[in-house]
């Protein structure tokens, strides 16, 4: 195409890609409506915001709704919440995947291995509406299939409600959690896994390795990379605790202990209509986030040498 | 693999598959344990006890929730969001990763940037909820969940990394004849990128199946999804005892009628999910590229 001009005007060029723009144009309308023009209503974290006023001409309060954020004893509380709940789910349920990944690599007959992928990947397409329904009937003290059994085992005492139960609101949240995403969060070391060079693996049995050093020494430093970005990306997540799950798992007996910042913004926000100041709590919320990612890839660039940005 | 194994290494393999049967088992068994507790008669599941038949069989349960014209209008409500929504979502989204995907386009770079940003910035729910419901007023309107679903920022990397890796040469020569965009994005683009395709349409799919949040927020008694009313029925069993009193069905439970909308609301992802699944795990492999 050499004989078209290298400089043509920009109306020009944008007249040939008409048509090129009219697919493009309207996800970027979409995009400013449905995400940029939220992001400008943050705004109303700083105003005592009134639907009659709106985003614009609401009146400015400045850090009024964050002072009284720092006073509130449910904020506080729903602040510890977040933190307990997100550093059980990482403790316990990062290493997961991680673990059933290597599991699966190790089985012998590969067909048996691809059942159990597709089997477990099966809990991350069903809601989190269902799981709660599933808790809610296996663990009914009354007829709980599940409740039965661990009466039996002597883990429970019988008529335990566990569903109604604050002691047991955590281990539940970080179990149910796990066996609902295990086998997604796999996909992702499986693939790393399937990615080492098995040149390395033969050349570790000749130098006599065992099925463990092999793991220890080639699998996981292998797919370290992948480990530390999804460690990155969980951290920056880990006051943003599901929630779906969270706000699906309280009832009257486990709100307290459901009380995370996600749920309380909601709250505040939307059911008791207290716009600007749920809006403070999701900010900080979101602030948090944010400074928790940025540590974690700092110290990450700094200690291993692998970062995400 | 590589070496014979010795006797530890067989013990191992031999607990590592007891262990892998074990997990398949604990992932299961929740599904077929609602499932037969379902079909059993309601009166004697409350006794408990049921877990690998029903002791007493019976239909009783679906037939009531069969009935029941909120449950019926779910449905409806349920399947349709899914299906539009799906297909506009598609189309929609799909759009933008082509146009992204040509080096030419005017705008490009800031265009993809806009996009990204969506990835990891957001207003949180209180400010979308006042643009979608007070600016938009859109709630209580069925294209609430069509409309403020058309463009998911991860599917659009998938498709865009699809785009990218197909031949140039189908396109120019169409170009040569005279097609313009539009004509080569929907009568040689689409038709090609069927896996790609399949694989964001069965992500939307699933959402839209399983959404109850913006029912909740944007909904209202004449939008309710079978996700929100699962949800109302677990929250307070109001619904269900409603359901069973207005129809007089002395058998039927509140708990019964729990089971059998749970199987009702589940059963399409699971029935469909071993044929489709090959889809879901591409659309991991093309988008971990990226990310």
């Amino acid at each position: 195409m050499s004989s078209i001009p290298a400089k043509r005007s920009l109306t020009k060029r944008i007249w040939l890609q008409r048509y090129l723009m009219i697919l493009t144009l309207p996800a970027i309308l979409w995009m400013i409506l449905f995400n940029y023009v939220p992001m400008y209503g943050i705004i109303i974290a700083f105003q005592e915001y009134t639907p009659f006023k709106g985003f614009i001409h609401s009146d400015w309060t400045g850090l009024a709704n964050f002072k009284e954020l720092f006073d509130d004893p449910t904020f506080r509380e729903s602040l510890s919440n977040t933190f307990k709940i997100s550093v059980a789910k990482l403790v316990f349920g990062f290493p997961a995947p991680i673990v059933l990944a290597l599991l699966l690599n190790e089985l012998v007959f590969k067909r048996f291995k691809r059942v159990v992928q597709s089997l477990t990947y099966l809990p991350y397409f069903v809601s989190w509406v269902l799981v709660v329904g599933l808790m809610y009937t296996l663990l009914d003290p009354d007829t709980g299939v599940l409740a039965k059994l661990l009466v039996k085992l002597g883990l429970i005492g019988d008529e335990t409600m566990l569903m109604g139960s604050a002691h047991s609101f955590l281990a539940l949240v970080v179990i149910t959690e796990i066996w609902k995403n295990i086998g997604w969060n796999s996909i992702i070391y499986l693939a790393a896994i399937a990615g080492i060079d098995p040149q390395m693996y033969e050349a570790a049995v000749m130098d006599g390795a065992n099925r463990f050093q092999r793991v220890w020494h080639i699998t996981l430093p292998a797919i370290k990379p992948t480990i530390i970005i999804l460690l990155i990306l969980s951290i920056g997540g880990l006051v943003n605790s599901n929630f779906d799950q969270m706000y699906l798992m309280q009832n009257s007996m486990t709100q307290d202990a459901a009380n995370v910042l996600s749920v309380y913004s909601y709250k505040m926000g939307l059911v008791s209509g207290r716009f600007s100041y749920g809006t403070a709590v999701g900010l900080f919320q979101s602030l948090v986030a944010f400074v928790l990612m940025y540590l974690a890839n700092y110290s990450s660039r700094k200690i291993t040498k692998e970062s995400l940005f | 693999m590589l070496t014979s194994r010795s006797l530890s290494g067989k013990t191992f393999d031999a607990f590592n598959a007891l262990l892998m049967i074990a997990l398949c088992v604990c992932t299961l068994y929740p599904f077929y344990n609602i499932l037969v507790t379902s079909f059993n008669d309601p009166a004697d599941a409350a006794r408990g006890g049921i877990t690998f038949w029903p002791r007493e069989f019976s239909v009783e349960n679906y037939k009531v929730v069969f009935r029941d014209d909120s449950m019926i209008r779910a449905f409806i409500v349920t399947i349709a969001r899914t299906v539009i929504g799906t297909a506009a979502a598609v189309l929609f989204t799909g759009a933008f990763a082509y146009g992204i995907s040509k080096s030419e386009l005017v705008g490009r770079k800031l265009f993809l940037m806009m996009a990204i940003v969506t990835m990891y910035f957001s207003g949180g729910i209180i400010p979308y909820y006042l643009v979608v419901a007070k600016y938009l007023h859109m709630k209580g309107h069925f294209l609430v969940y069509i409309i403020p679903n058309l463009f998911n920022v991860f599917n659009a990397i998938i498709m865009l990394t699809f785009f990218r890796a197909l031949p140039k040469e189908i396109e120019e020569s169409a170009k040569i004849d005279g097609a313009n965009d539009l004509r080569i994005f929907f009568q040689l683009v689409l038709p090609v990128s069927k896996p790609v395709l399949a694989t964001v349409a069965l992500y939307n799919a699933v959402f839209h199946w399983n959404a109850w949040y913006d029912a909740m927020l944007f909904g209202g008694e004449k939008l309710l999804t079978l996700q929100q009313i699962l949800m109302q029925i677990i929250s307070s069993n109001s619904n269900v005892s409603l359901i069973a009193s207005q129809l007089g069905l002395g058998s039927v439970t509140a708990a019964s009628l729990k089971l059998a909308t749970m199987v009702i609301t589940t059963l399409p992802i699971v029935f469909t999910y071993p044929f489709v699944q090959k889809y879901f795990v591409q659309g991991v492999m093309i988008g971990s590229v990226k990310g």
